[in-house]
């Protein structure tokens, strides 16, 4: 079986927000740029199920332009055999996936993070699904390929499952995927430096979504202290002040 | 032209969530000059059915076909879409949990629609349609304009009050003519959450973290979600520690979410906490350093050590 792991490069989680010119562009200044978060954990399971025997190659992907290469090396220091990356500014979650589309037709699985942590689209993935006209299957935390079928947790709404799902199949993965992000040993460090990555120009699509603006929440009125030695006060407050007991 | 609203169902009922739902659409629908109608699949009966007309569906299409019980994806956008074509829709309404995010962008793709996932508001504009979503996981927000005729929309839980109106719908049954061929999950197993208030259901959330120091400590913040009927969350090292199942994990890396009320005990409130529970209406925090950024979010606050504080509150909450 072949996967392909799609990366989104987004700011790293502590980033302080802000943004530029009339707030309508992030401020991506003396800004990290990390793994999306669920995509590195994605990312992990593909390689322990390469380790396990049960996966030949796995390929990553990402949709950007030159400044996100330092994160597909580190996809490639966790163990992906080879990156490919569409050279192209990613407008919005479709022409993204409809760039995706292009280059993921002849992978067996495919697995992207439930979301991105910058723009929170949960949308690449259901895209390419659609576009390739593959199963797909969300909310997953756990994946294992069991004499060649695929067995997969998937959390619904109120519970969890237990299902098998054909191939060709994109797995929207979540936090229980894999334990923890693997960190690129010196060695995978050194290896990723001379593994493939492919530049492929964009195709044309049109974006159907324009952010025009930003906006960082209202700030807060201060918190209203409570003595530890009279905590019951905070439930009247609860109760009678702010009303949500 | 009208406005599709999936609205799910739970063993057979709705929840609160899905008449946020259907009232958010019927408001958007009044702008348009249109009107809802919601497609709900599912063995539902005709009384719960009757309901979405109360907060504003006209119309009611009703699938009642085993074989989506699967929640396969790809069949279950395959039959939204077709009720979709049928209503001409120009905007499809999800709920921005789990199913919906899985099934709007499939859907979409097919309607060849623009998508805005995790929407807050009503639209600010209509021509062009304009909408309010949150980014950096609640840490900002943006207005995302759609270049799209058809619009499809997941929209966040408790950021809508549902409005009971005076309105009736009628019911019609409704066969998407899903092939079998669409269908390819085979479910082993399913494991339903009982006895317990869901997580992202709840309007009271009690939350625990590293200052709980150990998993034998649970019990009061449980006796307390016990009397508040409240869901049960915690921090992030708290289900990287194994203390408490990672289905628990709020966060920007675990669950969104958004309750009216969100009561924080012996959390420091890193960033990427925060990201997670700072829509909630009201925050509370109760930590030991007055200097922890939680306070920074709270409303309410206690300076002082969660075991004295429990008993109290859960002595308060039985006299209420």
């Amino acid at each position: 079986m072949k996967i392909l792991v799609l990366i989104s490069n987004v700011p790293d989680t502590t980033t302080k927000i802000r943004f530029t010119a009339d707030n309508t562009t992030f401020d991506d200044a003396g800004v990290q740029w990390i793994i999306n978060p669920w995509d590195e954990l994605a990312l992990t399971r593909a390689v322990e199920l390469k380790e396990a025997g049960s996966v030949e190659k796995i390929t990553v992907a990402n949709v950007g332009t030159r400044i996100t290469e330092p994160t597909l090396r580190k996809a490639l220091a966790v163990g992906a055999d080879d990156a490919i990356r569409i050279d192209a500014d990613p407008k919005d979650a479709f022409y993204v996936a409809s760039q995706l589309a292009e280059v993921a037709k002849d992978f067996d699985i495919i697995m992207a993070g439930i979301e991105a942590s910058d723009y929170n689209g949960s949308a690449v993935g259901g895209m390419l699904a659609e576009l390739l006209n593959f199963n797909s299957v969300s909310a997953v935390s756990g994946i294992n390929i069991e004499n060649g079928e695929l067995v997969i947790n998937r959390e619904i709404d109120g519970g969890s499952q237990v299902l098998n799902i054909a191939t060709p199949v994109i797995t929207i993965v979540q936090k229980g995927i894999a334990k923890e992000p693997r960190i690129p040993a010196m060695r995978g460090i050194m290896m990723a430096r001379k593994k493939p990555l492919n530049i492929v120009p964009p195709v044309e699509a049109n974006a159907k979504t324009t952010m025009i603006n930003f906006e960082l929440p209202p700030p807060k009125a201060a918190c209203k202290l409570v003595d530890e030695e009279n905590a019951k006060e905070l439930i009247t407050l609860l109760h009678e002040e702010a009303k949500v007991l | 032209m009208s406005v599709l609203v999936y609205t799910e169902n739970w063993d057979g009922k709705f929840k609160k969530f899905s008449f946020e739902l259907v009232s958010y659409g019927a408001a958007i629908a009044k702008e348009l000059g249109s009107s809802v109608t919601a497609l709900s699949i599912g063995n539902v009966s005709e009384d719960e059915l009757k309901k979405l007309g109360d907060y504003g569906a006209v119309k009611v299409l009703s699938v009642n076909d085993e074989r989506f019980n699967s929640l396969d994806n790809k069949a279950l956008s395959v039959a939204v879409s077709k009720a979709a074509g049928a209503e001409g829709a120009k905007v499809v309404i999800f709920a921005h949990n789990n199913l919906g995010k899985a099934l709007a962008p499939r859907v979409a793709i097919k309607l060849n629609a623009g998508l805005v996932s995790g929407v807050t508001a009503l639209p600010s504009g209509y021509d062009p349609f304009v909408v309010k979503k949150k980014v950096f996981t609640g840490k900002a927000f943006t207005n995302v304009q759609v270049e799209a005729d058809e619009k499809v929309l997941t929209f966040f839980q408790n950021s809508y009050e549902p409005v009971e109106t005076e309105n009736k719908a009628t019911i019609e049954v409704f066969d998407p003519q899903v092939g079998d061929d669409a269908f390819s999950t085979t479910v082993r197993e399913t494991n339903k959450i009982t006895g317990k208030v869901l997580l992202t259901d709840a309007e009271v959330v009690i939350s625990g973290g590293r200052g709980m120091k150990g998993p034998e400590n649970w019990g009061g913040l449980e006796e307390l979600a016990g009397l508040l009927n409240a869901g049960l969350a915690c921090s992030r090292p708290v289900s990287d520690e194994g203390w408490r199942p990672h289905t628990e994990h709020v966060g920007q890396t675990g669950k969104i979410i958004a309750p009216n009320l969100y009561m924080a005990f012996g959390i420091s409130g890193a960033i990427q906490h925060l990201g997670g529970v700072s829509s909630s209406k009201v925050i509370v925090a109760i930590n030991k350093d007055p200097e922890a950024p939680i306070f920074e979010a709270a409303d309410y606050g206690i300076v002082g050590d969660a075991f004295k504080v429990i008993p109290q509150l859960i002595e308060a909450v039985k006299e209420m």
